[in-house]
């Protein structure tokens, strides 16, 4: 059984989670470079080079790509052929998430409890962490920084079965409406549907992890997620909001079986800042 | 929409400054801006319902919503980008009755922010969300001026040479984010 020790864990945390928040990803940046060349609107276009412009800059000199640096959203698939040692996995992100903040210069941008004094935890922890158990004898670690502009925007529906695909594209693009320029636009959308209510949440929020502007393997799937985005776009918000034919970027869908009752449908809007970097041990 | 230049605004600034600027209007700011978020408001609005002193006087003056990440060393500020408005609608009235000129930050503001902007003839600005490393760069000074245990939710004095806005929420009724939209709406 490979051995992997949990100061290994914390360094590589740090690693990606510095990385995320200073060097937009190439797929996304490509994804901004077409939108400047479609884009109609001048100060849509304006926006798109601000965009490119701080994404060279943050890359540079090592400034955060945004402010809000994010409540640290990290995934492990973790192998079952794998043993931790030194310390436990949840406590390695954490302090990985905190070497990052102290280190990087990053925005604290947690507090402890929501409901009644909501103290700021003073390192950006706890990390969100999402664990999956894989075949093999490896770690992989994606963390994906996620600010609260994109995040307040989101939204979960519990639909009917009968409410069908045009239902379902319809709370989707109120929930992109509703949102207008709060969250950032040029978006991305991550759908999750079916499951139970938590299960469609975290799909929408795996499916910010495929590939910007790449297709679903799934060609149903494909075709709907280019009709979704078609929709969005013809909403007109536009980079910034400020009006534009290009509001969103990509769609992706994950979905899941569900109960024969249940039809859920997650919408879990991604800013223009879509961060994220992946490392394996 | 056409594209015009840019204008400048010096603050302080006087009603004409900003009766003169229209929905879609790129400005470039320099001089004194001030930054307050979530928590400042909460306490500015807590100050001025017990008709007190705030520790900034704000007639004529800029606000912008930000909470920049911590300076590194050699670097008045961090990231510097706007953070959703929204959240300080419900403090924004009573802002607006101490005389701030231009409010700066993103995404849309409620009815009656929009109501009262236009009764204290004050604008709203907008900077690009997403871009705080680019707007870092006009700011060349950054002072905490209250509340500094907050962090990055204190009151700063920002000192910025040419920090770029659009103009959003005008004195003429136009909202740029309603127009905008209103212009590149299509039929799918």
């Amino acid at each position: 059984m490979k051995q992997v020790d949990a100061s290994e864990i914390t360094a590589l945390v740090s690693r990606l989670y510095l990385e995320a928040n200073f060097v937009l990803p190439a797929d996304v940046v490509t994804c901004l470079k077409g939108a400047f060349k479609r884009e109609e609107s001048p100060l849509g276009r304006n926006v798109l080079e601000a965009l490119l412009k701080n994404a060279e800059i943050a890359a540079c000199e090592r400034v955060p790509l945004c402010q809000d640096t994010g409540l640290a959203v990290v995934f492990a698939e973790i192998g079952q052929e794998l043993h931790i040692t030194g310390g436990s996995l949840e406590e390695a992100v954490d302090m990985g998430v905190a070497r990052a903040q102290a280190e990087g210069y990053l925005r604290a941008s947690v507090v402890r409890d929501p409901i009644f004094e909501r103290v700021n935890t003073g390192d950006n922890t706890p990390a969100m962490l999402h664990i999956d158990s894989v075949s093999g004898e490896e770690l992989k670690l994606t963390v994906l920084p996620k600010g609260a502009g994109s995040e307040n925007m989101s939204r979960l529906a519990m639909l009917k079965p009968s409410d069908g695909v045009d239902g379902m594209t319809r709370f989707i693009i109120e929930t992109v409406l509703a949102a207008g320029a709060n969250p950032c636009p040029p978006i991305f959308l991550g759908i999750g549907v079916g499951g139970t209510m938590d299960r469609a949440a975290l799909l929408s929020k795996k499916a910010l992890l495929r590939p910007a502007g790449s297709a679903n393997s799934d060609p149903n799937l494909a075709s709907l997620e280019s009709r979704i985005l078609d929709h969005v776009n013809a909403l007109g918000i536009g980079p910034g909001g400020f009006g534009g034919t290009v509001t969103c970027l990509g769609v992706a869908i994950e979905e899941s079986p569900c109960h024969i009752a249940s039809f859920p449908v997650a919408v879990n809007i991604q800013c223009n800042s879509a961060r994220r970097a992946s490392g394996n041990l | 929409m056409e594209e015009t230049p840019d204008k400048h605004l010096i603050p302080p600034l006087n009603e004409a400054d900003v009766r003169e600027l229209k929905t879609g209007d790129r400005v470039l700011i320099t001089g004194t801006i001030y930054t307050a978020r979530d928590a400042a408001h909460r306490r500015m609005a807590e100050l001025i319902g017990q008709g007190k002193d705030l520790p900034v006087e704000l007639a004529g003056q800029i606000i912008y919503y930000v909470g920049p990440t911590p300076s590194s060393p050699g670097r008045p500020t961090g990231s510097a980008g706007p953070t959703t408005s929204s959240r300080m609608d419900r403090y924004t009235p009573a802002i607006l009755s101490r005389g701030p000129r231009a409010l700066i930050g993103k995404g849309d503001r409620s009815d009656e922010v929009a109501a009262a902007l236009r009764e204290r003839g004050a604008i709203y600005l907008a900077a690009v969300g997403g871009a705080g490393a680019l707007l870092a760069q006009s700011i060349k000074a950054a002072e905490p001026v209250a509340w500094a245990e907050l962090g990055a939710e204190a009151v700063y004095r920002l000192e910025v040479e040419d920090f770029p806005a659009i103009v959003v929420i005008d004195l003429h009724g136009g909202n740029l984010y309603c127009e905008g939209r209103g212009s590149y709406r299509r039929q799918v």
